[in-house]
Parts: C-alpha cells; sequence; structure tokens
C-alpha cells in the first residue's frame, strides 16, 4: 500500500460565515500527481492554501506523513507552492529569487574535531552551496544563464519557470500548484503541462495541483479530486472520472454528455427518450434515474438499424471529430463521429451497453426550513410567498380575520411556526421581473438534460439557499431572476428538527 | 465646420511660458544677485563671507539636525502605522487613516497656534517648567506633528500596492515572520520610504513658521534665514538659497530620487 503523505480528516472552512469546505476528507499518496478540480469558489484553491498553511482550518485535521500539521505555520511545513501570479519578488533578480529559500534554510552537520569526536552544528547554507543548487534549478526548468536578469524583463512562460524553480529548489516534499498555467497562452500551456508532467517523473515528489481546466486535469494526473460547493464529488483516476462520473455534476463538468432522465425497467435495463437500453448499472426497477451518455459513445447507423431514430439539426466540424446534434422525439442528442451527416439528414443511433452510465438523481426535490408570518404567507430562502397554511391541518380553513381554525374547531395563531417547504422540480418558474416573485437569485448552474435545463438558482440573502428546477427555456448562468412558485405547488408540512435537508 | 486641431506642440506652450516666466528666469535672477555685489559687479565675495561666518554655518548644521531628528522620528511613528492599516483587513481602515490625515485640511498656522497654546499651558503646570524653555523640543514636537501626514501617505499607499502573495510566498519558502519584513516588505515599501521622507525632510528645513512660534524665535533654521536677509541684503540671500538648493539636490541624489526605475514602481521626489 502506497504511504499517505497527506492526510485530510473532516477538514471545513469558513471565511466569516460562508462555509467554504464542507467537511472534507481525502488522502493523498506519496509521489503521486494529484489534481483539485472545479469551477471557481468550489473551495479547490482554499484546500490547496490549507495544505500550505496560508489558511487554518476551522476544525478538522491535516496531517502530513502521520503528523499534525494543522496549525503549523507555513515556512516550518516542507511543502512548496507556485503561485497562480507567480508571486515572483520584483526588489531581486532572478537568482536571489531562487536562492531565497536556500538562503532562510538551516541544515544540521556533522563534523569531526581534533580528538575525533563527532558534533553536530546548525548551519546556513553556504555560498557555494547555494550557488550550485540554483544553477542546477535553473537547468532543470531550462533557464541556463538567466541569473542576473530581472524579474520584470521576463516573458510570462520565464516568470513560471523561475517561480518553479524557486519552489523546487527548496527539495519540498511536495509540490503544491495553483493554476499555474492560468495566464500562459494555450499553446504555452500545452508545452508546460508535458514539462510538469516530466518534472514530475524525474523529481519523483508529490505534486498537488489546483485547476479550472477539465482537459488540463486528465492530461496530467494521476489521481483527480473532483470539488464542488466545498465538497468533493468524486476521487479517482482521470479514465475512472471520465467514464464512471459518480453524478451529473462530474458528467457535465468533465468533458462533453447528454444528460437525460430514465426510469429502471428491469435488471440491467434503462428506458429513456422513449426506448429501452441494455446498460451495465444495476437500480431497482421503477426508479427515476440521471442517464450520462458521452456524445462519442453514440454510433450512428441507418436509421432502421438504429435503436434511436432522429434528425440531424445541426453539424459542427471541431477538427478531429464532427459534433453532430439530433432531434429525437422532443430530445436532442449530441453526437462526436469522424463521420460526417448533413443537417435534415434523417439517422439511426445505438449506444453500446457500457455508453450508458446510470446515476441516482441529486436532487428530487426542494426542501427549505421556513417559518410561517402572520400573514398566513411562509418565509424561506430569503423570500416570503403566499401558501395555502390549512394543509398544516388536515379539515381546517380559515375564519374571516384569517386565523386557522382546526377540524374540531381549536384557533392556532400560526405566527412564527416553523415548518418543512418542499416544492417539486417542475413546479418553480423564473422571471427577469425582480418583482415578480417571492425571492430573488442567481443562477449558478445550467444543464441540459436532452428535452430540457435543470437549473440551480441560489438566493442572494443571508441564507443562500439553492432551489432546483426544471424548465424548457435558455438562460444565462449568472443572472438574477425572481423565483415564482405558485400557492398551490408550496407543500408545507409542520418542522419536527430544525435540521435542512435536500 | 472646421474643429479645431491642437497639435502636442501647440499645447505645450503654456506650460512653456509658465516654466520659463516662474521657474527658469526666477533661477537665473536668484544666481545672478548670488555672485554680484551691491553694486551689480561679479563678486564671489557672498560665496566667502558665507562660508567663513560660523554663525551662518553652524544655522545651516542646526536647520539639518532639526530636519533629520523630525524625519526620523515621523519615520518612526509613521511606518508602523502605514503597516498595519495597508495590511489589516478592518473594514473602516479608511476612517483611521482618515483621522491621521485630518489634522493636513486645517489651517497650518491655526495648528502651531493651538499647539503653542498648549504648550504654554503645560509649562505653568508645576514641575512642567523645563517646557518654557526647550524651544528644540517644542520646535522638533510642532514639527513632527505637521509633518507626519506627509510621511504616513506615501507610505501606507506604496504598501498597498505590494502584492499579498508575496508575504505568503516568502512565508512558503521558510522565511519567518521577522525576515519576510526585513527582506520582502521594508525593500518594497522603499519607494514609499524615500518620498515621504523627501516631503518632511525639505520643509523641516525651511518652514520657520513652527521654529518661530514654538521655539520663541530662539531656534533660527535656513529658511528664517533667506527671509531675514530678503529684507536687508538680497545678494545674501540669494547665496543663502542657493546653498539650500545645493544641499537639497546631493540629499535626494543621495537618496536616489533620480533613478527613473523607482520612478515608474511608486511615487518619489
Amino acid at each position: 500500500m502506497a504511504e499517505h503523505i497527506i492526510e485530510l480528516q473532516n477538514v471545513t472552512k469558513y471565511y466569516d460565515d460562508n462555509l467554504v469546505i464542507d467537511n472534507v476528507s481525502f488522502y493523498v499518496n506519496k509521489g503521486e500527481f494529484i489534481t483539485f478540480l472545479g469551477p471557481s469558489g468550489c473551495g479547490k484553491t482554499t484546500t490547496l492554501r490549507m495544505i500550505a498553511g496560508f489558511d487554518l482550518p476551522s476544525s478538522g485535521k491535516i496531517l502530513l506523513n502521520g503528523k499534525d500539521i494543522s496549525l503549523l505555520p507555513p515556512n516550518k511545513r516542507p511543502v512548496n507552492t507556485v503561485f497562480q501570479r507567480y508571486a515572483l519578488f520584483p526588489h531581486l533578480n532572478v537568482f536571489e529569487n531562487i536562492a531565497f529559500g536556500l538562503k532562510c534554510k538551516k541544515v544540521r552537520n556533522t563534523y569531526e574535531n581534533a580528538d575525533g569526536k563527532s558534533y553536530t552544528k546548525t548551519e546556513r547554507l553556504s555560498k557555494k552551496e547555494i550557488g550550485e543548487k540554483v544553477k542546477k534549478a535553473l537547468a532543470l526548468v531550462d533557464l541556463e544563464g538567466f541569473e542576473k536578469r530581472s524579474i520584470s524583463t521576463l516573458s510570462g512562460g520565464q516568470q513560471q519557470r523561475v517561480a518553479i524553480a524557486r519552489a523546487i529548489v527548496n527539495e519540498p516534499e511536495i509540490l503544491l500548484l495553483d493554476e499555474p498555467l492560468g495566464a500562459l497562452d494555450l499553446k504555452m500551456r500545452k508545452e508546460m503541462q508535458l514539462e510538469l508532467k516530466a518534472m514530475h517523473k524525474r523529481l519523483g515528489i508529490t505534486f498537488i495541483y489546483v485547476t479550472h481546466d477539465q482537459e488540463e486535469a486528465l492530461t496530467m494526473s494521476d489521481t483527480i479530486v473532483v470539488m464542488a460547493d466545498g465538497v468533493v464529488q468524486q476521487i479517482g483516476t482521470p479514465t475512472k472520472i471520465y467514464n464512471e462520473p459518480a453524478n451529473t455534476f462530474v458528467a457535465d463538468f468533465i468533458g462533453e454528455s447528454n444528460i437525460l432522465t430514465g426510469t429502471v425497467v428491469g435488471e440491467k435495463r434503462v428506458k429513456f427518450c422513449g426506448k429501452a437500453f441494455d446498460c451495465l448499472d444495476l437500480f431497482e426497477r421503477n426508479e427515476m434515474v440521471d442517464v450520462v451518455v458521452r456524445p462519442e459513445d453514440i454510433v450512428m447507423c441507418p436509421p432502421e438499424e438504429g435503436t434511436l431514430v432522429g434528425d440531424v439539426i445541426s453539424v459542427v466540424f471541431k477538427g478531429i471529430h464532427y459534433e453532430i446534434t439530433a432531434q429525437v422525439g422532443k430530445y436532442e442528442l449530441v453526437i462526436n463521429s469522424t463521420e460526417s451527416r448533413s443537417v435534415g439528414e434523417r439517422i439511426g443511433m445505438k449506444i453500446a451497453p457500457d455508453g450508458i452510465h446510470l446515476m441516482k438523481p441529486k436532487y428530487t426535490t426542494n426542501v427549505f426550513v421556513g417559518t410561517i408570518t402572520k400573514r398566513n404567507t411562509v418565509k424561506f430562502a430569503d423570500g416570503e410567498f403566499a401558501c395555502d397554511v390549512t394543509q398544516l391541518y388536515p379539515g381546517s380553513h380559515l375564519d374571516a380575520e384569517e386565523y386557522l381554525i382546526t377540524e374540531t374547531g381549536e384557533k392556532i395563531d400560526l405566527t412564527d411556526t416553523k415548518v418543512r417547504v418542499e416544492v417539486g422540480l417542475d413546479d418553480i418558474e423564473i422571471s427577469d421581473d425582480q418583482g415578480a416573485g417571492g425571492t430573488t437569485g442567481r443562477i449558478i448552474s445550467i444543464i441540459y438534460k436532452g428535452d430540457h435545463y435543470r437549473l440551480i438558482v441560489r438566493t442572494e440573502g443571508e441564507e443562500e439557499e439553492d432551489f432546483v428546477f426544471s424548465t424548457d427555456d435558455l438562460w444565462n448562468e449568472d443572472d438574477l431572476v425572481s423565483v415564482i412558485i405558485p400557492k398551490e405547488k408550496i407543500k408545507l408540512s409542520l418542522a419536527q428538527t430544525e435540521e435542512k435537508k435536500r | 465646420m472646421k474643429i479645431p486641431h491642437f497639435s502636442r506642440k501647440t499645447l505645450c506652450i503654456p506650460y512653456a511660458v509658465f516654466l520659463i516666466f516662474f521657474v527658469i528666469i526666477p533661477m537665473l535672477v536668484i544666481v545672478f544677485y548670488a555672485f554680484t555685489d551691491k553694486n551689480m559687479h561679479i563678486s564671489l565675495g557672498n560665496f566667502i563671507r558665507f562660508f567663513s561666518d560660523p554663525t551662518k554655518l553652524s544655522t545651516i548644521v542646526y536647520s539639518l539636525v532639526i530636519a533629520l531628528i523630525t524625519t526620523v522620528i515621523c519615520l518612526l511613528i509613521a511606518y508602523p502605522v502605514a503597516y498595519i492599516l495597508a495590511r489589516s483587513k478592518m473594514k473602516r481602515k479608511f476612517v483611521i487613516l482618515l483621522l491621521f490625515v485630518l489634522p493636513m485640511w486645517i489651517n497650518f498656522v491655526l495648528r502651531v497656534n493651538a499647539l503653542r497654546e498648549l504648550f504654554n499651558l503645560l509649562s505653568s503646570l508645576q514641575g512642567m517648567d523645563w517646557l518654557a524653555s526647550s524651544n528644540y523640543f517644542k520646535t522638533v514636537f510642532g514639527m513632527v506633528y505637521d509633518f507626519l501626514p506627509f510621511m504616513i501617505l506615501p507610505i501606507y499607499t506604496t504598501m498597498l500596492k505590494i502584492d499579498p502573495s508575496l508575504y505568503e510566498a516568502s512565508r512558503d519558502l521558510g522565511a519567518g515572520a521577522a525576515t519576510t519584513f526585513l527582506r520582502i516588505t521594508v525593500p518594497l515599501s522603499m519607494p514609499g520610504i524615500m518620498s515621504g521622507v523627501t516631503m518632511v525632510f525639505l520643509p523641516s528645513m525651511t518652514n520657520y513658521v513652527v521654529s518661530d512660534m514654538l521655539g520663541n524665535a530662539k531656534v533660527t533654521i535656513i529658511g528664517k534665514f533667506i527671509y531675514e536677509y530678503f529684507g536687508t541684503d538680497w545678494h545674501m540671500g540669494s547665496m543663502v538659497a542657493l546653498v539650500l538648493l545645493v544641499v537639497v539636490f546631493v540629499s535626494t541624489w543621495l537618496t536616489g530620487g533620480f533613478s527613473s526605475e523607482e520612478n515608474v514602481r511608486g511615487a518619489n521626489l
């Protein structure tokens, strides 16, 4: 079994009152190239900063080689960082930048005195040793002879190399890289990806890499940690993450995919787009599932041979392949193929069992904790909605003063009653008109599900609740919208516990 | 309709006129007066008289010492303030900065007057009578009080411009808090220190209002000297002004204020 060089145990991090890392646990094997991958704001950089020591976890432990380092300052940790915008010292030249860490370092040397007894002394590195190490580091990043150059005269790629040299010259046990290639142009980035990978092989140390670029993660990593919303979504090898995504988020984030809603109709059989398919995943019969099919797993064939039949509605040339979109009934499917088709052509489609991935849907309904207010409205998710409070007590009705009268004639003042609010995925509408609904929020996620979009709207107030729902209309991410829920679609029940569930 | 077009050259003309009439010609006049005698004959008399007169030389030295002490005290007070304010994540740090800088917006003479009254009041207290005769102390105190904002502001703005990830990089490479301060913070805030020093050092050599009002006119600084000579002897006054100019030029040159690279990175001069 490989050694765990870093292990995170139930790490949680709050910035002020915002939860950015939510109870994350995982380990990193010694010598591996591991990548934290996720959209911006998913907590990947914060996780890296906690390993470096710039941020301390609010709770939980970080172990390095089995020892708790959670509270150790960064200068006492055997890790070095390559920063996002390099953070090279502008007042020092290339040599001085790279030598900075070496000059801070103290080493124990053993000597023999005149009597032949050995003794150890803690000393700083000599000028000669520093010079040699810097030279070696510069050679490693192909910048021989750049010692005297000032930082401002270097190109972005050269600064990047100096930043890497400055970190690895200290011979850290772990090299942390925080989106180091983000500022480079595409060609340079591809080159550096391969160089970093080669460097990882040569140095044999652990690399922890942070990026939002899924292709970069797939190219370079031994292991990928996919993060979203401060939670680890999936950990695995690039192949595993790509071929067997754990949920629709991972499927959508890594590569292109067709994400559809299906029903399990038998053992290893699932129905979607109106047709039944053989698949490899075992689920309960009649269970609703999310179905993920990669565009390259849909094989085109003559219409009479296909399980699915549809019409080509668009063809886009992508260099190595064509991206063909076909309309199948009310669903749209994306196909990647080296063969082209023409728009309007009728095609058949087949999907092999191993091309179909089933997963439990992440959201089946929206649940909130709310409070009934004076006007018999319910307050939740940073807003207030009209609702039917009589559903809380079967057989009850409202009297003229809007007080609730139960079946037995009891009069109840519901003000400040805690309730569980449930709203179905199809019962939410959004509007541009900010006053139209009970609350407003921003669209934080849009996933196309073949015939509709699955949107997540996060409210902007203190509660920051998420609404998940389906819509036929295309919206833009980050749009500020008003959330409308019809009165009769808000299901209330008396809250048993105060715990929030989704 | 033709739109009037001004070339860059045409736009320069007003400034050139200004510079000629208010900088170059006056300079030439001062040089002319400094090296002529009362009959407008070219002479080195003023030069020789100035440098052979011990009182004049000692005044120059006094001015330099007072200015130096003022500058050092201002720097010692301003640097921590600027450092803490620039690095803190406080939401209202702007207000605190404003409080430090606010005196700048109140009439200078009024402030010095108030300080004098305060000193008078204090020295009338028992055991505080030493204050009445400590003219140098009061002068330096007044100057520090007056010029402190000019030291805080440039240092604060340079420190704000330092990328916080540089501190993190330094810690990451194994430097402790003290090493980071000495090897990252101080060198990178040097342009701010330099411009603060220039903005405090020069006025404290020439601004004789403070020394007059707080030092009971017992403290004579070089600015006072120039002022007095222009009442009686323009030629000698011009010579003193010229000597001051040379002193300033040399001290600016020594602190690296003319190097163009520094000007790119932070405000200087």
